[in-house]
């Protein structure tokens, strides 16, 4: 198929309804617009619904009805509207619920700027609602990876049930690149969803359907809590993923997702002009966060620290640290708010930190 | 080859269509683009900017700081990105409407009468398709018939009528900075 250029928002949004989504519930804030907008015009054209909330709690509550019902759902918003969204999500974590959320992150905290920020990274991987759940959360680097990460984000989710959610800056959002959509087929087996409610009688011969996240009994709680950890489990162990760049050989290893990863290797380019080795691990799940690839890296020989860059006052740094574990140095660059450091900022500060 | 080119003016001036243009024709080509927008209240009423790589390799960075090429639609675009063309880089100058010259001595200055040329024209709309026309004789970066293939998908058949005034404004760009 030939390549689009397209916005961000917009190839996400395609990429979705591709991938089978055919309900979309949101309420609109700068900088992902552009999605709302996009399903507002092609989803009654392929028979789903789309639907503008009175605000974004009602919004993640429509998600977890259309969820219940066994439907293909997503919402989106940008991080003070993904706040207003984690008691939903802690619902569907809890009522074993798949769905996709997108969060094209903007300044914070409050209502901070409409600029793009790493800020929101707590939040999305450690849960950001109550109780102890997680979703999975994929950070896409480019337009292309974001078109084409949306077919496993659903299927994820249906695999192992629970919300999924694309954590993207505003430039990922708001940047035009050109995209190719692939034929979307999902590669994993889904399982049915017998689950769902969908209307019963006498006649259909099984239970009622029950979605629910209330369980009054201590053990009928301790026996859902057991069933998402042993799933945690599992994703951890399966899903983890990362792209490692330059790093063979590597005297000092930066650590980022998202576009800054990009602006790192533009910086990683400047410090070779200079005959420094610098390598990239670039997290693309930051839940579950790519512990083996990171520390496989970490371990070569001829690597003295790891340099975290983001757009936060240093948050993933804290998963980096946890993952060397004290074994070499582990550093932060980066501010909070939403300033998008520049690659050349990045390369003199790893020149300057080589030095110190 | 690499090309990190800014286009800056006022909103209304069209250099976001440039820029857009620019990366379609890139693409059309068979390289690897970007297009990033600055967005934000900026856009409302004042200036606008796009950064717009386009590469034979796969872009690292679409954040630009500094840039191979600067397109400066009015004054305060000048003032804000002169110093942000990379040594031994290209600066597009709107000599219509900006008054004063360059400053930098290390980099290429060209100044184009846009709006001059779009007014001999008798549009004065097409005046980014006569910086888009300097800015394309200077770098090489894309060809003309790609532009223009680009600027028909994004007019659509109804207007077509509308390439042949812009195929002008472009070539008499081009014709602006030739010495």
């Amino acid at each position: 198929m030939a390549k689009k250029l397209m916005k961000g928002c917009e190839a996400v949004a395609e990429a979705a309804i591709q991938a089978g989504c055919h309900f979309f519930f949101g309420y609109p804030i700068t900088p992902q617009n552009d999605i709302p907008e996009y399903m507002a015009a092609r989803l009654p054209k392929v028979g789903g619904c789309f639907l503008q909330a009175e605000s974004e709690v009602a919004a993640i509550n429509m998600v977890y009805g259309a969820a219940a019902s066994g439907a293909r759902v997503m919402t989106s918003s940008s991080s003070p509207g993904v706040s207003l969204k984690q008691e939903g999500m802690s619902y569907l974590a809890g009522a074993e619920l798949p769905c996709v959320v997108v969060n094209m992150v903007r300044g914070g905290p409050g209502l901070g700027s409409i600029q793009p920020s790493q800020g929101d990274y707590f939040q999305a991987t450690r849960g950001g609602g109550h109780g102890d759940y997680h979703p999975i959360v994929l950070a896409p680097s480019s337009v292309q990876e974001a078109v084409d990460m949306m077919q496993d984000a659903f299927d994820l989710a249906d695999v192992y049930r629970t919300p999924v959610m694309i954590l993207a800056d505003g430039i990922i959002g708001q940047m035009m690149e050109p995209v190719e959509f692939h034929e979307s087929t999902s590669k994993r087996e889904l399982p049915k969803k017998d689950w769902a409610a969908t209307g019963w009688s006498p006649a259909s011969g099984r239970p009622r359907a029950v979605v629910n996240s209330l369980y009054i009994e201590v053990d009928e709680l301790q026996e859902m809590n057991d069933r998402l950890q042993a799933r945690y489990k599992i994703i951890r162990e399966t899903e983890a993923k990362a792209e490692t760049y330059n790093t063979d050989g590597a005297e000092i290893i930066v650590c980022a997702y998202g576009t800054v990863a990009r602006i790192c290797k533009s910086a990683i380019a400047i410090c070779e002009k200079k005959g420094v080795k610098v390598g990239l691990v670039r997290p693309i799940t930051v839940w579950p966060f790519p512990e083996k690839q990171l520390k496989e890296v970490m371990d070569q020989p001829s690597v003295k620290k790891a340099i975290t860059v983001e757009i936060s006052a240093g948050q993933m740094v804290e998963d980096v640290r946890l993952t060397v574990n004290g074994a070499k140095p582990v550093e932060f660059f980066g501010k909070p708010g939403s300033y998008t450091p520049t690659a050349e900022e990045i390369a003199e500060y790893i020149m300057k930190s080589r030095e110190a | 080859m690499l090309w990190t080119n800014i286009f800056a003016g006022f909103g209304g001036q069209g250099v976001l269509l440039i820029g857009q243009l620019l990366a379609y024709a890139g693409m059309y080509e068979d390289k690897n683009v970007s297009w990033l927008p600055s967005y934000g209240p900026e856009m409302r009423g004042g200036t606008a900017n796009c950064s717009v790589v386009v590469s034979d390799e796969p872009i690292a960075s679409p954040v630009l700081s500094m840039a191979d090429c600067v397109i400066a639609m009015n004054t305060p675009s000048l003032d804000k990105f002169e110093s942000c063309v990379n040594p031994g880089g290209k600066l597009f100058i709107n000599s219509s409407i900006i008054e004063k010259k360059a400053t930098r001595t290390d980099i290429e200055v060209f100044y184009v009468p846009c709006n001059e040329i779009a007014e001999q024209l008798g549009n004065p709309k097409v005046a980014n398709m006569a910086m888009l026309g300097a800015y394309l004789e200077a770098t090489k970066a894309a060809k003309t018939e790609s532009v223009l293939d680009a600027l028909l998908y994004k007019l659509g058949e109804k207007k077509a009528h509308l390439i042949p005034l812009n195929r002008e404004a472009i070539e008499k760009g081009a014709e602006s900075i030739k010495k």
